[in-house]
């Protein structure tokens, strides 16, 4: 090709490839892996000088690194070369890098940079290596690749994954005077994902307005612009049309009551009922505020990703923790994002059974899943403060990725506050970021439908991280120069939402020629809703528009001035000056036609089977300990994470004498010269929703809640965030029973948060995570995150879960019952038809929080640890050897309902139970303060063993155990994730 | 006056608690300067006694860890940087400010060697990024940065590029012999060094102990409450806070 060069780069051996081939995919006769990185320049006209020049110190290590130019690096060698590129259009952050340092480097602007890896595949031929392309190291959505022979090395011919859309830009009328089935058909092939009453709201509205429209110069039918601005406006993902939906609703087959929208009804009802004094900005905008002090408010989102994540793990990973960046950074006018917080939930990454087709092994998801939140996190500067991860089988259809961001803001700046915002008429509608493209075109759409083989490869996506630290960096400065009176995120929906929303009270005029392409060819109607990422849509005033664009320009951020808003309470829309759409305001927001559904609840019945005992309890609990859900993740997952930048980390996801046992929640503290912290924490719970919905959801409330207790928080000043992902089912009748969950769901945040005191402040929901294709069918378990974030008056008070000195007692808050129901040991027995699920108590839960919290205050608690699952044994265990102690338990003192058995004391996941230690010499005091709840001394810290009395008459020892081999069991499951290295 | 420049920019992202750190020093005035604000002259090295490239991932790490940052100001602000040197001021990196004094040849800087790269920092030997506590061992050095350190300091890690290498042993002997190697890795061997650098170096500094570059963290332990066994009563006394405080007691001395 002319003008295009290679410079190849290496060569190193990659070790953790090599072991990922063994492990992931069982090939053991592969000797040795190596890589190439691969850089593909077009334009230019570059001489050999030049191009040696950027071999040497644009593109190689001149200290452990060689180059060549338009020749193979690699030599003969047994075995294959599997070369990877992107596809085109796909984000390439390298490249795009590339092109930049290459114009530091020569002053010449080429026109592309394009990257690809080799690997040196040793004793390998070509189909395994074929193998290994497709089923570890690329995806065919984003990725090509080629193999060739080891032995006589040809040339790779450089290949230039170059966009080149041959289309003329043009905008069409959409008939919509069709047939009911015609009108389907048009959402379906469109994926618009409209049903038949809102495509017949569409053209009823269109009808009414035909005078107005033929005035304008608009055709009486809404053209594609118009349809698929709707579209997006009115998705599930946007319009949460589920929880708004008026929903009938039966119980035990009895109609109970007719429930006008579950997120007023419980959500939004129980959040106003609560009224806590530091709600500052809840439900209405990109993330919840609260109030951290005078000076300061908080913002929080939790999100999820999950249909992008399961084409693209690692794209849809990277894109969510990004995307979630910008709602906080985009909420009032602006927060400095402060941490991240992840939760994922997967299929075990030992799953030996069959892949249904489109899917990846979970193995495969968690690896590129984490990865994704690696890079977003780490690059952007953000600490990963908490998350967990989450096992069950059901997850292989729908993997879900939930992605949190906290943030900071001065209460007011020039005394307006920070977390309002409201562009007027006249300001400019400037996108700033990156460039539009084909990418994430239907996102919003897409997320609200089941995966198909017809799913468009355009909702896979790469967030640039380093775009976007950019771009927030620029924007956080112009907030502080006060530059603009309104900000907000293109995330789903692209402008259409962004503009839409802004400009909801006023009018807005969009020019869709106007924001800068990544290629030419582009339909007006794909700019409008393209969700290519790391762009903001900011309102700014005519006077300040020349102060804003050369701070960004300082900046190296791209801003265009891509309309206004204005006073026409419309959204009008134009292309090269002709309009192509005149929205009203009103319809566009307030328009769509109300679902109707209905749900359905029947309950379980049946006792809990009688069951053996386990023959020995110490091999028991280290099975329970080496549990998915329950294991270490410490080096497979939070090591690869930055938990510490920022400089706030208090208390750390592993604490205790060697810096390994797992804290309940994070305490950082945001303002570096103040003692006063933030904690953060979350509770998850989905396998309990195989019994009932109403105690899945209390369970994750009330474990969020402990958590953030566990370390100190103040259980007066909390706020939940609550994101559901729910399946509806693959029928009518399985719409029914999953609306039915969701409503039981509903009735138990409203009673458990009005009881707790602790108000929602915002919440996603992702509603069809169900998996259809051929014969298969799975529908993940419905499953809630709660999410806390609170304040702690004084860091210096916070605590931790590992035990600190021998002799110190240990007490246990809360009453253990007979409640193994969808508990981790029961899976672990592989048993089934145990209904008796944990139940909370939320009014004496509280009261036990409140009165733990005061002793923290009085400084007399040593850790403080909370117990969920796995039950006491597990928390117990995790406390002792995190604290490199040993600890006596008498069973026979622990409070409980009835008598129970050895086993079901230690593994019952009964509620709101907390272990704590204190010194001997503070008992009085302590139980002075915890009087009148359920408290009770049941042993102390001694020794190096894990020593447990039997609750039975005799009192025999049932479990004496070293705790270097309980932590040995709790720390080896996942080892194999982080095998590799040199 | 002392005046310290925090560089910003591209994907830097520790510049605010390193501000904090050298407040917390004593330094007179802080100001976090974008790296363009430089190039374009609207700002002057002339104006700052101390210069710190703070930790991130400048431009995403693409093409190596902080390498296209470091020919950034190679091509463009050499002089300025040289004069800055020359006048005797204090240059500090850390983690990917480590990385770009490294790419850029200031560090080791060996006398007639300025801006030629002769050391590297690659990726770490397990593969991962790694975050972690380590415990480094103060050596006796030239490094006005690491002045009067208890022999052992905690702090925190947070790369996945940090193994220090050498183009060559003789290399590596010089920096022993001229005590340019203020602190290593003690233990030295995984997970304490978490990157495999050669001889467990955390950190070196140039001839005149003015420029100093490591990969750990000091500006994250600022505090007793930021040590991961506070809450056991155990978190050493020593902490990251005299190295900023040295350098502001020199500057405040000789510039």
């Amino acid at each position: 090709m002319e003008n295009v060069h290679r410079i190849e780069v290496g060569i190193s051996v990659d070790s953790n490839v090599h072991a990922a081939i063994k492990h992931d995919l069982d090939i053991t006769t592969v000797s040795k892996v190596e890589k190439i990185k691969v850089y593909t320049i077009e334009g230019g006209n570059l001489t050999f000088d030049q191009l040696s020049k950027l071999g040497k110190e644009v593109f190689s290590d001149p200290i452990t690194e060689q180059f060549a130019i338009d020749s193979p690096l690699a030599r003969n060698f047994d075995g294959t070369i599997l070369e990877i590129g992107f596809k085109p259009g796909v984000t390439d952050n390298v490249g795009m890098t590339a092109v930049q340092a290459i114009s530091d480097a020569i002053n010449v602007d080429v026109d592309g940079v394009y990257t690809s890896e080799q690997f040196l595949l040793h004793n390998c031929d070509t189909a395994t290596a074929e193998n290994i392309a497709k089923n570890l190291l690329a995806n065919n959505l984003i990725q090509r690749w080629e193999i060739k022979s080891g032995k006589m090395i040809d040339e790779f011919n450089p290949t230039v994954p170059k966009v080149i859309l041959n289309q003329k830009p043009e905008v069409k009328e959409i008939n919509l005077d069709v047939s009911d089935e015609e009108l389907l058909q048009i959402s379906q092939e469109n994926v618009l994902a409209l049903n038949l009453e809102e495509m017949k709201a569409i053209r009823d509205h269109f009808h009414q307005e035909k005078e107005e429209r033929l005035k304008l110069g608009l055709p009486p039918n809404p053209t594609d612009v118009e349809l698929e601005c709707l579209a997006q406006t009115w998705s599930e993902h946007c319009k949460h049309k589920i929880f708004n939906a008026k929903i009938e609703y039966y119980e035990e087959g009895e109609k109970k009551e007719t429930i006008d929208s579950l997120f007023k009804t419980y959500i939004r009802a129980a959040t106003e009922q609560i009224n806590s004094p530091y709600l500052v900005s809840v439900f209405k905008d990109n993330a919840g505020v609260i109030k951290f002090n005078d000076d300061f408010t908080v913002a929080m989102k939790v999100e999820t990703h999950n249909s992008p994540t399961a084409l693209d793990p690692y794209g849809g990973a990277l894109t969510g923790i990004v995307g979630c960046n910008r709602d906080p950074a985009g909420t009032g006018k602006g927060f400095k994002l402060i941490f991240n917080t992840d939760v994922f939930c997967f299929a075990s990454p030992f799953y030996n059974g069959k892949i249904p087709p489109r899917l990846f092994h979970p193995r495969r998801v968690l690896k590129g899943v984490h990865k994704g939140v690696i890079d977003g996190g780490n690059q952007s500067g953000i600490p990963t403060v908490n998350g967990s991860l989450y096992f069950d089988s059901r997850y292989l259809g729908k993997p879900l990725v939930f992605v949190g961001t906290g943030g900071i803001a001065p209460a007011k700046i020039n005394d307006k506050f920070t977390h309002e915002k409201s562009p007027k008429p006249g300001d400019f509608v400037v996108m700033c970021g990156g460039k539009i493209g084909a990418d994430g075109i239907h996102g919003a759409t897409f997320s609200s439908l089941e995966i198909n083989e017809n799913s468009p490869a355009t909702a896979v996506q790469i967030g640039a991280p380093i775009v976007q630290k950019n771009m927030l960096d620029f924007l956080l400065k112009a907030r502080d120069l006060d530059l603009f009176n309104a900000i907000t995120d293109n995330g789903a929906g692209g402008l259409s939402s962004s503009v839409g929303e802004m400009g909801q009270e006023i009018g807005a005029r969009l020019d869709l020629e106007k924001p800068p392409l990544k290629y030419p060819g582009l339909m007006p109607w794909e700019i409008l809703v393209s969700e290519a990422q790391e762009r903001m849509t900011v309102a700014v005033p005519p006077e300040k528009i020349e102060q804003f664009m050369e701070l960004s320009e300082k900046f190296e951020v791209e801003s265009t001035i891509v309309g206004e808003f204005n006073n026409s309470k419309h959204f009008q829309l134009y292309y090269q000056n002709e309009i192509v759409g005149n929205i009203s305001m009103d319809f566009l927001h307030e328009g769509t036609p109300q679902k109707k559904m209905i749900g359905k609840w029947n309950s379980l019945k049946g006792l809990d089977p009688e069951f053996p005992a386990p023959k020995s309890m110490a091999s028991m609990l280290k099975r329970m300990l080496g549990r998915l859900n329950i294991c270490s993740k410490e080096e497979a997952i939070v090591r690869r994470y930055d938990h510490e930048v920022q400089g706030g980390s208090i208390i750390k996801p592993f604490m205790g004498k060697h810096n390994d046992g797992p804290s309940d929640a994070a305490v950082i503290r945001p303002i570096l010269n103040s003692w006063e912290g933030l904690v953060i924490s979350h509770g998850i719970c989905p396998r309990y929703s195989d019994i009932d919905t109403y105690w899945m959801v209390a369970n994750a409330i009330d474990e969020a809640v402990r958590n953030a207790v566990c370390v100190g928080a103040n259980p007066n000043y909390l706020a939940g965030l609550d994101n559901f992902c729910w399946a509806m089912g693959f029928s009518q009748e399985d719409e029914e029973k999953y609306t039915g969950m969701l409503v039981r769901a509903n009735k138990a945040l409203y009673d458990i948060t009005t009881s707790f005191k602790v108000p929602c402040i915002s919440g996603k929901d992702s509603m069809k995570n169900d998996y259809r294709i051929e014969d298969t069918k799975v529908s993940v378990p419905p499953t809630l995150l709660f999410s806390v974030i609170g304040k702690i008056p004084d860091i210096r008070k916070s605590i931790s879960l590992d035990v600190k000195h021998e002799g110190d007692l240990i007490y246990i808050l809360g009453i253990t019952k007979q409640e193994l129901g969808a508990s981790e040991y029961i899976d672990e027995l592989k048993l089934s038809g145990f209904n008796s699920i944990p139940r909370v108590n939320p009014s004496a839960a509280i009261i036990r929080y409140r009165k733990l919290f005061t002793a923290i205050n009085e400084g007399i608690i040593c850790s403080s640890h909370d117990c969920s699952d796995g039950g006491l044994g597990v928390a117990l265990a995790e406390s002792a050897f995190a604290g490199d102690y040993g600890i006596e338990i008498h069973l026979n003192a622990v409070p409980t309902e009835g008598i129970l058995r050895d086993d079901v004391l230690l593994f019952s996941e009964s509620p709101s139970r907390i272990i704590v230690t204190i010194n001997p010499k503070d008992l009085e005091k302590f139980e002075n303060i915890m009087k009148d709840t359920i408290t009770a001394c049941i042993g102390k810290v001694i020794g190096r063993k894990f020593i447990v009395y039997s609750n039975s008459k005799d009192e025999k020892i049932i479990l004496n155990e070293p705790i270097e081999e309980l932590k040995k069991a709790w720390q080896s499951t996942l080892s194999v994730l982080v095998e590799g290295g040199e | 006056m002392v005046n310290v420049c925090i560089m910003i920019g591209f994907g830097i992202n520790s510049d605010y608690e390193s501000q904090y750190a050298f407040e917390l020093a004593g330094a007179d005035i802080v100001q976090r300067v974008h790296v363009n604000d430089f190039i374009h002259k609207r700002d002057s090295l002339e104006n700052y006694q101390i210069l710190m490239f703070p930790g991130g991932f400048s431009f995403g790490d693409y093409l190596g860890a902080g390498t296209v940052l470091a020919n950034k100001f190679k091509y463009t602000l050499r002089k300025d940087l040289n004069q800055f040197i020359e006048d005797g001021k204090l240059i500090f990196g850390v983690c990917n400010g480590f990385q770009v004094l490294v790419k850029m040849g200031i560090l080791p800087g060996f006398q007639g060697e300025l801006f030629k790269q002769t050391v590297s920092l690659i990726g770490n030997k397990s593969g991962f990024f790694e975050d972690r506590w380590v415990k480094l061992k103060t050596l006796k050095s030239r490094c006005i940065w690491t002045r009067d350190y208890a022999p052992i300091l905690e702090i925190p890690v947070r790369h996945g590029e940090g193994r220090f290498v050498a183009k060559s042993k003789s290399i590596i002997d010089q920096l022993w012999e001229k005590g340019m190697i203020p602190f290593v890795y003690d233990p030295n061997e995984y997970p304490n060094n978490p990157n495999g650098s050669t001889d467990g170096i955390a950190g070196i500094c140039d001839e005149t102990g003015q420029v100093f570059g490591m990969m750990p963290h000091p500006e994250c332990h600022l505090t007793k409450f930021n040590h991961p066994q506070w809450t056991r009563g155990n978190a050493p006394e020593e902490n990251g806070l005299k190295i900023f405080q040295n350098a502001v007691k020199y500057a405040q001395n000789h510039l």
